[in-house]
């Protein structure tokens, strides 16, 4: 028990959420702070929405975008280490590719004359830009599977499918889990620029601030985006370190 | 009954296997030895529909295996491959019951059925169940691969060279216990393998390849005493023939029934070969014979050997 009260007061994971969740509900109250940090601005703290609602905004759009990323990047990657996929390879990394180095301001700037203001054109430029890490981890993943390992599969009567789910995807797993990690702390960043389109996240007290000329808006909102990746970031690695449980067996 | 039946494979122009015709009956040992590139794994790797051919056909118990889904006709037959391949993220235990668990029996049962093959592979279950492939040897490896391949108790168990990759301590062992768990089962065994004293030990029967055609069939005895072509003299030995002739003939069959003789006796069912050797260690020229069950038999003489 107290060796598991001991792992607990270790837990980087638990301390750094708590401080998150801590700084996100207390904003409001370190008014006095900023105001003393920055005496010449006449309104130190964002008010214009509260920081647990654009919390909140900012992890369901970083959310909806990693889901459809994972799944645009993990069925192409699956598809094109098939035999009937395989010819498509190298177009779908192309692809990918393409989706990563076009810069995301510029899918919010095409998208918005389309598609309009507001949360949709900031979804489809952060699953573009997510894409290219889960699509070449799940390749990279799925093609380190031993032959033999393959074979003894097939040669045991498991069907094609039964191969992929309960042998190939579970020894990929980690490695998929990287580029997923990869692609969601990125977009963890890069989701701030979809409040110049209109949508509400941890971004907006960061362009209002850059607007305004109040740097103390852009510190609230940049530590706060910089506290989720890390807490991300680390329940990303607890995750890994499960998957990878048997390869630690002693 | 397995029978192959004008059986070829082609990759080109290049005929991996070549009009092999062959009828393997229930309950053999059969093994087939070629050097590298006879065609042997092609060959049993087209029984379990691995491979498809090219012309020919297969049938067991007297059906086109082609007429079965290729996954239900894997799940029948047990596959062993030099590799092992065992799955490295799941336990022993897993591993061992892949195919009952494919084929939909209830945890509980599967259990069961996993201890009863490690104790026949002669792997300690409480110790081995939990453990995952890393952890093990490469000899406890394949233990665990057969028993794997004899978890549905197969009609018919495919081995690929299986003990190909082992130390020839660990080799002999597991020789020893296949051939075991061939007597106790009764099950088919096809057994692919490059080493002739390994297919003389173990296999009723052996089938010699070169360049995908089928040179002879035989048991071994017969490949001995009645190559059917130079290759087959060169493949099976020219220099160690004698040894090999007398490795595959046992103790029993030059018994000088009723005579005595003291000292550590030899088993009636062991080789003349080993016999040869305890002459050989212990300096004598007679050894005395028992049954499997101590009871003294007779003698052999080292002049029997020659005879």
């Amino acid at each position: 028990m107290t060796a598991r009260v001991r792992a607990l007061g270790h837990d980087a994971l638990l301390w750094t959420a708590l401080a998150f969740a801590a700084l996100v509900l207390s904003m409001a109250e370190l008014k006095p702070l900023f105001a003393a940090l920055f005496p010449w601005l006449d309104r130190p703290l964002y008010e214009q929405d509260s920081f647990l609602d654009l919390v909140i905004a900012h992890v369901a759009l970083v959310g909806a975008s990693s889901i459809a990323a994972v799944v645009l990047g993990v069925g192409a990657g699956i598809f094109v280490t098939r035999p009937a996929g395989a010819e498509f390879r190298g177009m779908a990394e192309t692809v990918a590719t393409m989706g990563q180095t076009f810069p995301p301001v510029a899918v919010l700037a095409l998208a918005v004359p389309v598609i309009g203001f507001g949360a949709a054109p900031a979804l489809i430029a952060l699953t573009a830009y997510g894409v290219l890490p889960i699509l070449q981890n799940t390749i990279a993943g799925l093609s380190v599977v031993p032959e033999p390992v393959r074979e003894a599969a097939r040669g045991i009567g498991m069907t094609d499918g039964e191969i992929l789910y309960r042998v190939e995807l579970p020894l990929a797993a980690p490695v998929i889990l990287a580029g997923i990690r990869t692609s969601v702390i990125i977009n963890v960043g890069t989701a701030t620029i979809a409040s110049t389109v209109g949508a509400k996240t941890l971004g907006s007290p960061i362009i209002v601030g850059l607007n305004g000329a109040n740097i103390a808006y852009v510190l609230q909102g940049a530590v706060l985006v910089a506290l989720l990746g890390v807490v991300l970031d680390l329940a990303f690695e607890r995750l890994g370190k499960r998957l990878r449980r048997w390869q630690t067996a002693a | 009954m397995i029978e192959l039946d004008h059986l070829s494979k082609r990759y080109g122009t290049v005929m991996a296997v070549d009009d092999v015709s062959v009828t393997i009956g229930k309950g053999e040992f059969f093994a087939v030895i070629g050097p590298s590139g006879s065609g042997k794994s092609t060959l049993l790797r087209m029984i379990n529909r691995l491979i498809p051919w090219s012309a020919g056909s297969i049938r067991i118990n007297g059906e086109d295996i082609r007429r079965f889904r290729p996954e239900d006709l894997r799940r029948r037959m047990g596959y062993v491959i030099q590799s092992v391949g065992l799955f490295p993220h799941w336990t022993v235990e897993r591993n061992v019951g892949t195919v009952l668990e494919l084929l939909g029996w209830p945890r509980a049962k599967i259990r069961d059925r996993v201890t009863e093959l490690l104790i026949l592979l002669k792997l300690d279950p409480d110790r081995f169940r939990g453990k995952y492939p890393h952890q093990l040897s490469g000899g406890e490896q394949q233990r665990v691969g057969v028993a794997r391949a004899l978890a549905a108790s197969p009609d018919v168990l495919l081995m690929d060279e299986p003990f190909g990759a082992l130390d020839p301590v660990t080799r002999s062992t597991l020789q020893t216990e296949i051939a075991r768990i061939h007597r106790e089962s009764g099950t088919t065994i096809i057994f692919v393998t490059h080493d002739m004293d390994e297919a003389l030990k173990l296999a009723s029967r052996v089938a010699i390849l070169d360049h995908g055609r089928l040179v002879q069939t035989g048991t071994p005895l017969e490949l001995l005493t009645a190559p059917a072509s130079d290759f087959v003299r060169d493949f099976v030995g020219r220099e160690d023939y004698g040894i090999k002739l007398l490795s595959v003939e046992a103790v029993a069959s030059r018994l000088r029934a009723g005579e005595a003789v003291p000292g550590e006796p030899i088993a009636a069912s062991a080789s003349l070969r080993e016999a040869l050797s305890r002459m050989v260690t212990q300096g004598t020229d007679r050894l005395g014979v028992v049954d499997s069950d101590g009871r003294p038999l007779g003698a052999l003489h080292l002049a029997d050997l020659a005879r």
